[in-house]
C-alpha cells in the first residue's frame, strides 16, 4: 500500500503518468494507422485475402489519369489559397489592430463566424446557389447585370470559382486571427520610434510589422499548404459527391475516399494517401529551409 | 456574492443543455444529408433526399434490420411484412426499415461487411453497385438457393443470373426493367406529330427537326444523358453488342453502337433538337421538373419509371403515352433491361434462413409480384403475370389508367426482344468513366467521340 502510494506522489513518475492519456491516444490513433497504412499500400485487399504486391499500388498511380487529375486540382487550390488567404488577412488583421476601424469587435466576429459553420451545411449552400439554374442565386446576380446563366459546376475555371469563394469565405477569419495575435507580439514602441524617425504607415508595415510577423507567416503558409493539399469537405459538398465533371473537383484526399470507401480498394487508397504525405512533407520541409526556420540564430 | 452565483448558474444551464441534447430520439424521420438536384422548382420530394427510419410488423417476432435506397421500395417491403406475419403467424418479423440516398447507402453496407459488423440483415443493392457487393460471396453474403427453390421456375432466368456468381445466387431483383420510349403525346399532337409513325432513330430524329420548327425551338424532342449511360445500353442492345465483354470477356468501349449512339446526339444537340439533361439524366429532381415544364417530348426509359411519374409527375395523367423505342434499323433488338434492384441478406444477420424465405415470399410469390406492379408499377420477372388479364387489363389499376397505352400490351409485344448488358466486376469503373468524363467531354464539351472513347478505353484497361 504504502509502495503503490510511493509511485503517484513520485516526482520521477509523475510527469510520464500524466501524459500517458495522450501518449495511448496518440499511438492508437495516429502510429498505428501510419504503420498499417504503410503496411497496406503495399497490399491488395480484397474481401476474401490479402495478397503483397510489392510496388504495383505506386506504379499505377503514376500511369493513372484520375491521380494526375486529383493531383493538379489540389495543387491549385493550394497554390491559390496560400496566395489568396495570407496576404488577404494580413491585412484585415493590421487593419483591426489600427486606429481606421471602429466596432472591431463586431468585425471580427463577423469575419470569423463563416469559420464556426459546418463545413457540409455551407458546402450544400454554396452549391445549390452556383447551381447551373436561372433560379440559382449566382445566375439571378449575372441577371442582374444583363448576363446568361453560366454553368457554374460544369466547368473548370467557374468551377475552382466557386470553390475558392467558398475557401475564402471560410478561412479569412480564422487565418486573420492568427495574424492579429502574432500582431500583439510586436512592441508598441518600435512603432513610436519609427514615427519619429519619420516613416509612414507604409514604411512601418514594410520594415517592422511584415518582418516581424514573420513567425506567424510561416506557420499560416505551413498550415495552408497542407491544409490546401488535404482538402476534402468543401469540394466533396459542392459537388455533391466525387463525381464532378470530367472530375474538375476531385482532390487527392477525394481521389482517396473514391477508391479506399467507394470502390473497397484498401491498399490503392493507402498508397494514395502515403503519396499526400510525402508531398507536404517534401514541400514544407522545403519552404521551412527557405524561411530559415531551421538556421541557428544568429551570433 | 453576485459572481458566485452567476457562475453557478451558467454552469447549470450549461450541463442542463449538454444533457438535453442527449435526448435519443426514436423511430421518428430522422434528417440526414441533403442530397438532391438543386433546383428551386420542386416541392414535397423530400422522400428521396433524407435519411427515413420506419418500423412495420409485430414486434414478438424476429428483428429484423433493412436498408433501401428509395423509400417507395421500403414501403413495399412493409406491406409484404404485414402480409408475411397474417399467413406466417409461427414465423413473425419486425423489420426495422432506413432508406439513406443512393451513394451512402452503398457505401456505408461496403463498409459494414468489410469491417464485420453494422451491416443490416436485409439490404437493397443496385444492380450496377452489385459487383463490389458480391465480391465477399459466402463471406458477406447469405446464399438464397435454398429459398428460390420454390419459385425458380416462373422467374425470368436472365434475372436470377445477374445477381449469381459461382453457381449461388445472392441477391432477388424487382422488375426485368424493359426499356420503352416515352412520348408526350398531348404535347407532341399540339405541334402536330404523330409519335406512332417513328420506327427508326431516322424517323425519330425527323420529328425532333418538325418539333423544333413547329415550337420556335421552345419543345426539345428529347433530352441526352451526360450522368447517365441508358442510351448506351440501348444502343448497344439494338446492335446486340457489350462494352463490358461479358463474364469472361474483356472491356472495350470504342463500339460502333456506342459511337453512332454518341454522334448522333452531338448531331442533336447541334440542330437544337435535344437538351442535355438538367442534372445529367432524368431520374432525378431536376429531371421530374423538366418533364412538368413541358420542356422535353420524349425519353427513353425501363419500365419502372412510371412510378415516378405516379408520384413526381401526377399533374401529366392521360398526356404520357409509350411505345417500342426507335431502332437503327429493323431488325434490331427492340429493348434492354436496364436498372434493377437486387436485394441480399447478409452473413451478420441473426436468422439469415427466415430473412431470407422473408425474401423470396415478398420478391417472387405470385402475392409479392402482384404486390410489386400494383405498388411499384414494375414490369415483374414472374411472366405468369404477364398474360394474367385480370390484371394486365385492370383499368382500375393506377398505372395502367395514368398512360394512354397499355405497358403490358408494350411488354408483351417487345417479349422476345429485351437484350441484355451484363454487370461485371469491371461495370462501376465503366459506368463512372463514362457518367464524370467521356460523356460530359462528348456532349458538354463537344470533344470529338473516337478520340473521347480511346481515351476512356485507355482508362478503363487500367482498371482490369
Amino acid at each position: 500500500m504504502k509502495r503503490k502510494k510511493s509511485i503517484l506522489y513520485s516526482k520521477k513518475a509523475a510527469p510520464y503518468i500524466f501524459i500517458l492519456p495522450f501518449l495511448l491516444s496518440f499511438a492508437f490513433f495516429w502510429i498505428y494507422p501510419l504503420f498499417s497504412t504503410i503496411k497496406m499500400s503495399f497490399q491488395d485487399i480484397q474481401p476474401a485475402q490479402t495478397t503483397f504486391v510489392g510496388f504495383d499500388n505506386y506504379k499505377k498511380l503514376l500511369i493513372d489519369p484520375a491521380f494526375h487529375i486529383a493531383v493538379g486540382n489540389s495543387f491549385e487550390y493550394m497554390l491559390l489559397t496560400c496566395v489568396i488567404l495570407i496576404p488577404i488577412p494580413m491585412l484585415f488583421a493590421v487593419l483591426m489592430d489600427s486606429n481606421l476601424v471602429k466596432a472591431k469587435g463586431v468585425w471580427k466576429a463577423i469575419l470569423y463566424l463563416p469559420a464556426l459553420t459546418s463545413v457540409v451545411i455551407s458546402g450544400t449552400l454554396f452549391r445549390l446557389m452556383f447551381s447551373e439554374y436561372d433560379t440559382g442565386q449566382m445566375n439571378i446576380l449575372m441577371h442582374m447585370f444583363g448576363f446568361a446563366s453560366i454553368k457554374w459546376l460544369k466547368f473548370k475555371a467557374t468551377g475552382l470559382g466557386a470553390l475558392l469563394i467558398l475557401a475564402c469565405w471560410r478561412w479569412t477569419g480564422v487565418n486573420m486571427l492568427y495574424f492579429l495575435s502574432g500582431l500583439k507580439g510586436i512592441d508598441k514602441s518600435l512603432y513610436e520610434s519609427a514615427e519619429i524617425d519619420g516613416a509612414n504607415a507604409w514604411n512601418k508595415f514594410r520594415f517592422i510589422t511584415f518582418p516581424l510577423l514573420k513567425p506567424t507567416s510561416i506557420y499560416v503558409l505551413t498550415i495552408s499548404v497542407y491544409a490546401g493539399l488535404a482538402m476534402f469537405l468543401e469540394s466533396f459538398m459542392l459537388w455533391a459527391g466525387n463525381s464532378s465533371p470530367n472530375n474538375i473537383g476531385l482532390t487527392i484526399v477525394g481521389y482517396l475516399y473514391k477508391r479506399g470507401i467507394e470502390k473497397n480498394q484498401l491498399g490503392y487508397a493507402s498508397a494514395i494517401g502515403l503519396v499526400l504525405l510525402v508531398i507536404a512533407l517534401i514541400i514544407n520541409m522545403v519552404q521551412l529551409v527557405l524561411n530559415g526556420t531551421f538556421k541557428k540564430e544568429a551570433d | 456574492m453576485k459572481k458566485k452565483f452567476l457562475s453557478a448558474f451558467l454552469c447549470i444551464s450549461m450541463l442542463a443543455t449538454l444533457i438535453s441534447g442527449c435526448g435519443a430520439t426514436n423511430a421518428a424521420s430522422k434528417s440526414g444529408s441533403v442530397k438532391d438536384g438543386g433546383t428551386e422548382g420542386t416541392e414535397g420530394t423530400e422522400a428521396k433526399a433524407k435519411v427515413e427510419v420506419t418500423t412495420a410488423g409485430d414486434s414478438t417476432g424476429a428483428h429484423f434490420q433493412m436498408w433501401s435506397f428509395v423509400a417507395m421500395h421500403n414501403a413495399f417491403y412493409a406491406s409484404m411484412v404485414e402480409k408475411w406475419n397474417q399467413e406466417n403467424p409461427t414465423k413473425k418479423i419486425y423489420v426495422t426499415f432506413t432508406t439513406y440516398p443512393y451513394a451512402d447507402m452503398h457505401d456505408k453496407l461496403l463498409l459494414s461487411l468489410q469491417s464485420g459488423t453494422g451491416a443490416p440483415d436485409l439490404c437493397d443493392v443496385e444492380v450496377g453497385q452489385f459487383p463490389n457487393v458480391v465480391a465477399g460471396e459466402k463471406k458477406w453474403l447469405y446464399p438464397l438457393d435454398d429459398a428460390l427453390t420454390p419459385y425458380k421456375d416462373s422467374m425470368v432466368k436472365s434475372r436470377l443470373d445477374i445477381y449469381s456468381k459461382n453457381g449461388h445466387n445472392y441477391g432477388i431483383d424487382f422488375h426485368v426493367g424493359a426499356t420503352v420510349m416515352y412520348y408526350n403525346a398531348a404535347l407532341l399532337e399540339q405541334y402536330g406529330i404523330d409519335y406512332t409513325q417513328i420506327k427508326t432513330w431516322a424517323d425519330y430524329e425527323a420529328a425532333g427537326q418538325k418539333l423544333k420548327e413547329a415550337s420556335n425551338g421552345s419543345v426539345y424532342m428529347t433530352s441526352v444523358d451526360t450522368g447517365g449511360t441508358d442510351w448506351m445500353w440501348l444502343a448497344m442492345a439494338e446492335k446486340g453488342e457489350d462494352w463490358t465483354g461479358g463474364e469472361k470477356g474483356k472491356a472495350n468501349v470504342e463500339l460502333d453502337s456506342v459511337k453512332t449512339m454518341l454522334t448522333m446526339q452531338q448531331k442533336w444537340l447541334k440542330e437544337g433538337i435535344a437538351e442535355i439533361s438538367p442534372d445529367g439524366q432524368v431520374d432525378i429532381e431536376a429531371g421530374y421538373q423538366n418533364i412538368l415544364n413541358h420542356k422535353v417530348a420524349s425519353f427513353p426509359k425501363a419500365l419502372w419509371y412510371m412510378s415516378r411519374f405516379l408520384n413526381y409527375m401526377p399533374e401529366e395523367k392521360g398526356n404520357w403515352a409509350l411505345a417500342k423505342c426507335p431502332v437503327f434499323e429493323e431488325g434490331d433488338t427492340q429493348s434492354v433491361g436496364i436498372g434493377g434492384t437486387g436485394t441480399v441478406v447478409t452473413q451478420q444477420s441473426k436468422n439469415p434462413k427466415l430473412a431470407a424465405e422473408f425474401l423470396t415470399y415478398a420478391k417472387c410469390s405470385l402475392e409479392g409480384e402482384k404486390q410489386i406492379w400494383e405498388q411499384l408499377g414494375f414490369d415483374v420477372c414472374n411472366t405468369q403475370l404477364w398474360t394474367d388479364t385480370s390484371i394486365t387489363q385492370d383499368t382500375s389499376n393506377k398505372y395502367i389508367s395514368f398512360f394512354r397505352t397499355n405497358p403490358f400490351d408494350i411488354l408483351n409485344s417487345i417479349k422476345g426482344s429485351i437484350g441484355q448488358i451484363s454487370v461485371t466486376k469491371i461495370s462501376p469503373t465503366i459506368n463512372d468513366q463514362m457518367c464524370t468524363t467521356t460523356l460530359n467531354q462528348v456532349l458538354e464539351n463537344g470533344k470529338n467521340v473516337d478520340d473521347a472513347l480511346k481515351k476512356a478505353q485507355d482508362a478503363i484497361k487500367l482498371e482490369e
